[in-house]
């Protein structure tokens, strides 16, 4: 379903991605773990092209892009429809309240009707259990009820694809259960997610496969089994130490 | 003269607040006002533009509206007024001094705007365009939809105070001809020969213009920070 190809990223003189090769299944779930600055982020960024690769390409279902060729703007919105970004900080629209948040993708991007997008905004809410906070602004919200609000804002575009970069980093601990919750429940009904995160149990329970990213490089994949009993790599080993 | 017969002294400045009230008041009705409202929203309409230009990724455009907010901020307001109002009839445009008075502080209000409103929209995090593309969203949806509501909250206040400066800078219209506030109040000090009292009568009438300003400004601000943290 996603396939990426020798994809590369510098920003002026550093090379941040080094010839990355990924291939996701429908419905499969992986976990990209790695240490800070090891270039998890630019490798989601990729995927939806908020970062622009320098070379190699990337595919989603049908959708082709080429990135040793200029891409036309429209192909990039198009491929950009595909997936759902969940970012670390949230990034929720501060003017507008959660169920606002929820309708802008379908009613400004798809044009949707607002009645119909309300609906589907509504149950979305529901099922990330903030339906009794839909009039509120983001800013009354705690860090996890934002997060989940990310997470219906992006489900509402409909995406083939979700990516999470590091969603419940920034929350203290008792939210980050929550944030897990929604996730996993959105695995089991067969979401096909790319997760950058550190939590280690949510990677057991849930990833189908998980990749171990250093410096600009996937070093180690395999189930979460294997990565996290027997690590191949010694830099495997260090990272899973200093996070256990 | 002062000291020696107040009472009589008191009675004749009454007086000639009395007849200096209403010409100032139809200058400030008929021309203060309106002039610092007209060109306060053309001026934020040039002022928009001038700012898409700035942050736009067109070179060319950049650089034109680089040029203009340079030469503007760079030369007195006097000296653009003057310069417009001698170069227009020159090049065959003959307009009244209201329409001329217009294009002048349009042009001025244009340029400083223009820097309140680019420095807002720079001020947004880049978080916000991320999501706005992540759903979709084009550079133009983005910036209207999500980057510039916020940006207005961040741009009130200082838009304010280019207002109320607005408003005290019509009073240089007196000097292509405006029949504004200030030049009714030289006419009557003219005649009275009470310049220092005529003239805080209209610093005072400006100051009330600008209170009435200051109110409505604490108004818009309270209602656009609905959504700014509660808790
Ligand atoms: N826009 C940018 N300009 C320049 N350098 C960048 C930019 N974005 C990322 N980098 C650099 O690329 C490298 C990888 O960054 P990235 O954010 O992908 O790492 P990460 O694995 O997500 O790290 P973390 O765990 O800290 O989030 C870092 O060295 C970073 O400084
Ligand atoms: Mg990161």
């Amino acid at each position: 379903m996603i396939t990426m190809q020798g994809i590369h990223k510098s920003f002026k003189s550093v090379n941040v991605l080094k010839g990355v090769d990924l291939e996701v299944e429908k419905g499969k779930v992986v976990v990209i773990i790695g240490p800070s600055g090891s270039g998890k982020t630019t490798l989601l960024r990729c995927l939806n092209v908020l970062e622009h690769p320098t070379k190699g390409s990337i595919s989603i279902q049908d959708h082709h892009l080429d990135f040793n060729k200029r891409i036309p703007k429209h192909k990039i919105a198009a491929f950009r429809r595909l997936t759902g970004m969940v970012f670390q900080s949230y990034n929720l629209f501060p003017h507008m309240t959660v169920l606002q948040n929820v309708m802008e993708g379908p009613v400004t991007v798809k044009k949707e009707n607002k009645a119909t997008a309300k609906a589907k905004a509504e149950k979305l809410l529901n099922k990330v259990g903030l339906a009794d906070k839909k009039d509120h602004f983001p800013s009354q919200l705690s860090g996890g009820q934002q997060q989940r609000v990310g997470i219906a804002r992006a489900l509402a575009m409909e995406p083939e694809v979700m990516l999470f970069d590091e969603p419940t980093s920034a929350l203290d601990p008792e939210l980050v259960g929550e944030v897990l919750a929604v996730m996993k429940e959105l695995a089991h009904e067969g979401m096909t997610m790319v997760v950058v995160t550190h939590e280690m149990r949510f990677a057991k329970d849930v990833a189908d496969e998980v990749l171990f990213i250093d410096d600009g490089v996937i070093l180690e994949r395999g189930a979460p089994e294997d990565i996290f009993t027997h690590p191949q790599h010694q830099r495997t080993q260090q990272f899973l130490q200093l996070i256990e | 003269m002062y000291l020696t017969n107040s009472n009589e002294q008191w009675e004749r400045l009454f007086n000639i607040a009395i007849d200096a009230l209403p010409p100032m008041l139809e200058g400030a009705i008929f021309y203060t006002i309106p002039l610092s409202i007209i060109s306060f929203i053309v001026g934020i309409v040039l002022a928009l533009l001038t700012a898409f230009a700035r942050i736009s990724s067109v070179t060319p455009l950049q650089m034109i509206a680089r040029v203009y907010v340079s030469a503007i901020r760079g030369t007195p307001l006097l000296v653009q007024l003057f310069i417009i109002f001698y170069a227009l009839p020159a090049v065959g445009v003959t307009l009244d001094p209201f329409p001329t008075a217009v294009i002048g502080f349009s042009l001025n209000v244009g340029a400083y705007a223009s820097e309140i409103i680019r420095a807002a929209i720079q001020s947004i995090p880049k978080g916000q365009w991320e999501a706005a593309s992540s759903i979709g969203m084009s550079y133009r949806q983005a910036l209207f939809r999500i980057i510039l509501p916020q940006a207005t909250r961040v741009s009130v206040p200082p838009l304010s105070n280019t207002f109320i400066s607005l408003v005290k800078d019509t009073s240089l219209a007196s000097l292509i001809l405006v029949t504004e506030m200030f030049q009714r109040a030289k006419e009557v000090a003219a005649a009275t020969y009470e310049v220092l009292f005529v003239y805080s009568l209209a610093a005072l009438l400006y100051w009330i213009i600008c209170f009435i300003l200051s109110i409505l400004q604490d108004r818009m601000e309270r209602r656009l920070d609905r959504y700014v943290s509660t808790n």
